[in-house]
């Protein structure tokens, strides 16, 4: 629900413009000078402090799965803007310029795969559309996507990157979590494997929801993982947050988190899971 | 009046019937105009029913019973068995405080994980016996505090979704309150929704939504319109059920009455879903919530 705050981070791409012809980038975390061509090598994590940038679903499918396995469906879903909602813009223009600024049909993208050869079906959400929020569409499809693997009896991978529910559609985002939730507890009683990637951020409804009910929760190092923002704890208690706090190495000591994995190291951890739970006594 | 003129015996009557029918009247202009902001105020008002005073106006019977048996009792939540009738039942229902001592103590009616683990303890065991569940759903919000993050909130939210969803009891969900984002459907997940008609239900409180897309909560009450949070809305939207008519004035003027109203509902919905086979009712309830939103494709 935060994502509205996030503006000051994309006041940091007018840097990355200020660097000639887009060739560099610039690490935010410590301020390294980046080849563009070698970022993109290392899936956008910087080389010189191992920060994971923040970065699109569809570096994901090129990092998660086999070459030319992703198939999306459900790629046409739109919301209905059920409440004919408005704030100081109308959600339906904003919506329609998010679809255009980003190429982006939703906060979600689905479809089915392989990982070393093994199929699943996997939902990979993405920041870039309105702060990766669930609405209706992104529970649909994601509830769809429960549905798929079911049927193809084929593990379940959902990837967030989300800061929450998406107020604009109020109580139908709501619901979403309810939705999604139901629809795993089947998956669970089939018996099928769900894995929960957890990237930076993971909070509000989309914590509260799928992204905590995982068979293992695999996070990204250093990602911001909770359910109330930082900013509403701290107004709540009035005094400053302890270091670290509700980021992955945080939530692991606290016992939510199976593993935390370096992007690198993603599709190996998840490929050796799939074939644990594969084998068979 | 009345008492005035009951002891001097002076005849007013035909001036006071007049004068209530009048107030009646009036008090029915402004409640049927109210606007979803002043709705969400009287959800608040200090002198609404809560959850306890539901559950002591309904049942002959009941036991609180305490703790999440992992970390603590949370006041913050009530859980119980009840006796509505002849019907036995587990009450879950978030609490608030009256006066400053009791607010504090109830937390404001803001769980922490423990509580909605102690529901989900209490609903489980319900279900062993064969007991139907009904909740009662009063919160400003699941709290947000440093030591409910580290206790995992999101995780002890989500979980209450996932197994509620396949709880193998009748579960009815009575927004008599506020019913507020992820804290308020921590125990709402169930086979029919009522809710009170000065009751609100969103993602977000009209003055969350307004700080942060108007960048100002001075602008709550345009939120809880754009949000559209009553139970008048949530009914039109196919999300509940049932709007539960509410005494003349608000359920704080008259807590018999509302409390009667929420009564008279919940044992008409328990006797419908008593009547199906569970497997079933698990079914519908699954159904309901995958046929929640809007979308064009
Ligand atoms: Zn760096």
């Amino acid at each position: 629900m935060d994502w509205f705050k996030r503006k000051k981070e994309s006041l940091k791409a007018a840097d990355k413009k200020e660097l000639p012809d887009g060739l560099w980038e610039k690490c935010e975390n410590c301020g390294e000078i980046i080849y563009k061509k070698e970022l993109e090598k290392k899936y956008y994590v910087c080389p010189k402090c191992d920060h994971h940038f923040r970065i699109g679903y569809e570096v994901y499918v090129s990092l998660l799965f086999d070459k030319d396995t992703f198939t999306e469906f459900n790629a046409n879903i739109l919301s209905a803007d059920p409440l004919n909602f408005k704030d100081v813009k109308k959600y339906s223009d904003k919506y329609k310029a998010t679809v255009k600024k980003t190429g982006l049909k939703e906060a979600v993208v689905t479809g089915s795969a392989k990982i070393d050869g093994r199929e699943v079906v996997a939902a990979l959400m993405d920041f870039r559309f309105l702060g990766g929020s669930m609405g209706s569409v992104v529970g649909e499809k994601i509830s769809r996507a429960v549905d798929k693997a079911l049927e193809l009896k084929a593990p379940l991978i959902i990837l967030s990157s989300s800061g929450g529910a998406r107020m604009h559609e109020g109580i139908f985002s709501l619901m979403q979590m309810a939705k999604t939730s139901a629809k795993l507890a089947r998956l669970d009683k089939a018996g099928i494997p769900y894995i929960s990637i957890l990237t930076n951020p993971t909070t509000g409804g989309t914590t509260a929801s799928y992204a905590m009910l995982g068979d293992i929760h695999i996070a990204e190092p250093k990602a911001l993982i909770g359910f109330a923002g930082p900013r509403v704890i701290k107004q709540t208690i009035g005094q400053d947050l302890p270091k670290g706090f509700q980021r992955s190495e945080f939530v692991q000591e606290h016992g939510f988190i199976d593993i935390i994995a370096h992007r690198h190291e993603l599709k190996t951890k998840i490929s050796k899971l799939l074939e644990f739970f594969a084998h068979k006594n | 009046m009345r008492e005035y003129a009951k002891t001097t015996g002076i005849e007013l009557d035909d001036d006071i019937n007049r004068l209530e029918k009048k107030a009646k009247q009036l008090r029915q202009e402004i409640f049927s105009k109210l606007d979803r902001w002043q709705r969400v105020q009287l959800a608040r008002h200090p002198q609404r029913p809560y959850t306890m005073d539901y559950i002591n106006g309904m049942c002959s019977y009941f036991e609180e019973l305490h703790g999440d048996r992992y970390f603590a009792d949370d006041p913050a939540i009530i859980a119980g068995f009840g006796m509505i009738d002849e019907y036995s039942v587990i009450l879950i229902g978030q609490q608030k405080g009256r006066d400053t001592k009791s607010k504090l103590y109830r937390n404001f009616g803001m769980p922490n994980p423990e509580g909605y683990r102690k529901a989900l303890r209490i609903m489980e065991l319900g279900a062993k016996f064969n007991k139907p569940v009904i909740t009662l759903i009063d919160t400003p919000g699941a709290y947000p505090g440093l030591g409910a993050e580290e206790r995992g909130q999101a995780e002890a939210i989500a979980y209450n979704l996932f197994a509620m969803s396949h709880l193998p009891v009748p579960i009815i969900n009575v927004v008599i309150g506020e019913g507020a984002s992820g804290g308020a459907l921590g125990i709402g997940v169930g086979d029919r929704i009522l809710m009170m008609e000065n009751g609100w239900y969103s993602v977000i409180s009209p003055e969350g939504c307004a700080a942060i897309l108007w960048r100002d909560a001075a602008n709550a009450s345009l939120a809880a319109e754009a949000m559209k949070v009553t139970a008048e809305d949530l009914k039109e939207l196919k999300i509940i059920d049932e709007v539960l008519k509410e005494p003349e004035g608000g359920a704080h003027y008259n807590h018999a009455e509302a409390i009667k109203a929420v009564k008279e509902a919940i044992l008409r919905h328990l006797k419908e879903l008593l009547k199906i086979p569970v497997e079933r009712l698990i079914d519908q309830r699954i159904d309901k919530f995958s046929k929640m939103g809007a979308w064009i494709e």
